[in-house]
């Protein structure tokens, strides 16, 4: 039972480099498909600047895309600020990166983890009051911090805060745009356990959007990675970080930090990440991939089912066809 | 520690809140507070100096070149300009604030439009906007009142904009209607609330303003028409008494001194007070 599919999702934006240089269109998603299914997390990676976050914002429909389809419980995602748009939102929320910044200082906790129940004009009276505590438990904020207004919190508090709000109108997918990664590392652990706990205990449907390998590793069902907006490697987060296929999959899970000696010598890739608006051709990773082949310059590999399961776009890894894979 | 200690209000706070309330209560009842009637003529007292100046008891802040009691004129002045002033920084804000917002919330060719409208206002001198309607419409106080409102508005369209763009962009506006808010709630629950504080300095920067370019458009003739006062009329009209009966000049002058000045120090205080931030 799938709750949302993303169909070959397509982003692009309109820039311009300087004053007067022509429009140009940077394409930050490009032919991303995923499925998220409840109580399951996908775990989305990638360098900054690969498009997790587009891709995050389209899947809970903040911005149309480009090309592509966004089907939500078998019905086509509706125009942003529209009034089915507006209502679906309490059965999808976010949690964003910089808790501060989405928290208006002016409200206090309690006010803040109201507001979702009067938008959609949830519960009533003793009833709300019951949902808002219910929340604030389920995102570990006690009480006594229900009155306090947002700067007087600690950096974890204003991010449970956060997760309360987001959970207070029961939602059935929850999008979570790095949300420990402002954290330090004793209170992202905390944090995490406690929205992993709230998952299961209501069969969420998660999509965690992180640089973080090693999180996404503990707490994903399934791994993504990303490289200038498209899904180079997707499957089992064991499989991928014990035995990458990918190049830059690989290049990125030998600069996870080890305390043991490391097996396998550190890839270190050369090079910044490509400009967008100025894709490589063939395969985008092509200029700092040290296995490249001619091909790689010419074709752009798709997505495409390996032996175990998993989907890898790379014309070095062997590909079976479909039928072959069941 | 400091967030649990009530703050106090200073002095000067305490002083300008009670001459701003002395003002209101004055314009609210100035008709029963009126000692003589505005156009009242004496003319075997004219130019008497006050009572501190060795005038007579009879007219506390003297009498002008007709005769007619200063101080009459004065409570009649602070009701006209108070009412213009505090009109036209009431629709000023209103307008620009809506302005802005539809132009932060549109976008596209909305915002343009707008910001053709802002350029176009800051760059025309706004007396001879306001010398233009005024001869062409003739003089009315509530068209007075509403073309001083087109002044200034521009500034707090510019700050509401910028301010709307800020929060929609990123953080707790962009949070909220993610979580299926109307744009009526975001920008009037959320964003409003907080650029209150820096609308309400602009609105107190505004406000005094709007009572000099009333004193100067009276001063022109082309303000608050006689025998109507204000209190730019009563020193444009005092000019010309400076050296012989300067007290016709003085008591206006003071009037517009204090209550821009108090104006401002509330408006100060008000912004620090309205930040949950700051305490």
């Amino acid at each position: 039972m799938t709750l949302l599919h993303a169909i070959n999702l397509t982003r692009d934006y309109a820039t311009r480099a300087g004053l007067f240089s022509r429009l140009q269109s940077v394409r930050a998603v490009d032919g991303v498909s995923l499925t998220l299914t409840p109580g399951r997390t996908l775990g989305l990676v990638g360098e900054s600047g690969c498009g997790k976050s587009t891709t995050g914002r389209l899947v809970l429909g903040l911005e149309p895309p480009s090309s592509g389809e966004v089907r939500f419980a078998d019905a086509a995602m509706p125009k942003p600020g529209s009034k089915q748009w507006r209502q679906l939102r309490a059965r999808m929320q976010m949690v964003f990166q910089d808790p501060l910044g989405a928290l208006d200082r002016r409200m206090t906790v309690a006010q803040l983890v109201h507001e979702p129940l009067v938008i959609h004009g949830m519960a009533a009276g003793p009833e709300r009051t019951l949902l808002v505590a219910a929340a604030m438990d389920a995102a570990g904020i006690g009480p006594d911090l229900a009155p306090r207004h947002p700067h007087e919190l600690s950096g974890g508090q204003r991010q449970r805060a956060v997760i309360a709000r987001a959970l207070v109108t029961n939602p059935d997918l929850l999008v979570c745009d790095e949300p420990v990664s402002a954290l330090d590392v004793s209170i992202q652990a905390q944090v995490i356990n406690r929205l992993v706990d709230v998952q299961q205990e209501r069969g969420i449907a998660m999509l965690f959007i992180s640089h973080d390998l090693k999180l996404v590793r503990q707490i994903s069902h399934e791994v993504a990675v990303m490289y200038l907006g498209r899904i180079v490697e997707q499957g089992a987060p064991d499989a991928i970080f014990t035995d990458p296929l990918h190049p830059y999959t690989k290049a990125l899970v030998s600069a996870i930090p080890s305390i043991t000696r490391r097996s396998t010598p550190r890839i270190v890739l050369d090079g910044d990440p490509p400009n967008p608006a100025n894709r490589p051709s063939g395969c985008a990773f092509h200029p700092r991939c040290r296995e490249a082949v001619a091909s790689c310059r010419v074709d752009t590999p798709a997505l495409r089912p390996t032996a175990d399961g998993r989907s890898v776009a790379c014309h070095l890894v062997p590909s079976v066809t479909v039928s072959e894979a069941a | 520690m400091a967030a649990m200690t009530k703050k106090i209000m200073p002095a000067s706070v305490i002083v300008a809140l009670c001459w701003l309330g002395l003002m209101l209560l004055v314009a609210i009842f100035a008709d029963q507070l009126r000692p003589a009637s505005i156009t009242a003529l004496d003319l075997r007292a004219r130019l008497v100096p006050p009572v501190l100046m060795g005038g007579s008891i009879n007219h506390l802040l003297g009498t002008d070149e007709l005769g007619r009691d200063v101080f009459s004129r004065l409570i009649a002045s602070v009701q006209i300009s108070l009412m213009i002033a505090m009109g036209a920084t009431l629709i000023a804000t209103v307008f620009g604030t809506t302005m802005g917002f539809l132009a932060a919330h549109f976008r596209g060719w909305v915002e343009q439009f707008v910001l053709m409208l802002i350029d176009f206002q800051a760059s025309m001198p706004f007396l001879i906007v306001a010398l233009a309607v005024l001869a062409f419409f003739g003089n009315d106080l509530k068209l007075f009142i509403c073309l001083m409102g087109l002044y200034g508005w521009e500034r707090h369209a510019r700050i509401a904009r910028g301010l709307a763009i800020a929060a929609n962009a990123q953080g707790y506006a962009a949070a909220i209607r993610q979580l299926g808010a109307t744009p009526l709630r975001v920008y009037l629950l959320h964003v409003l609330p907080n650029i209150a504080s820096t609308l309400i300095v602009s609105a107190t920067l505004s406000f005094p303003e709007v009572v000099l370019l009333e004193s100067g458009l009276s001063f022109l003739g082309l303000g608050v028409q006689p025998p109507m006062t204000s209190l730019g009329n009563m020193v444009g009209y005092g000019r010309e008494y400076l050296t012989r009966a300067p007290w016709i000049l003085i008591a206006p002058s003071v009037t517009i001194v204090l209550s821009t000045l108090c104006v401002s120090l509330v408006g100060d205080w008000l912004r620090d007070r309205l930040d949950p931030t700051l305490s």
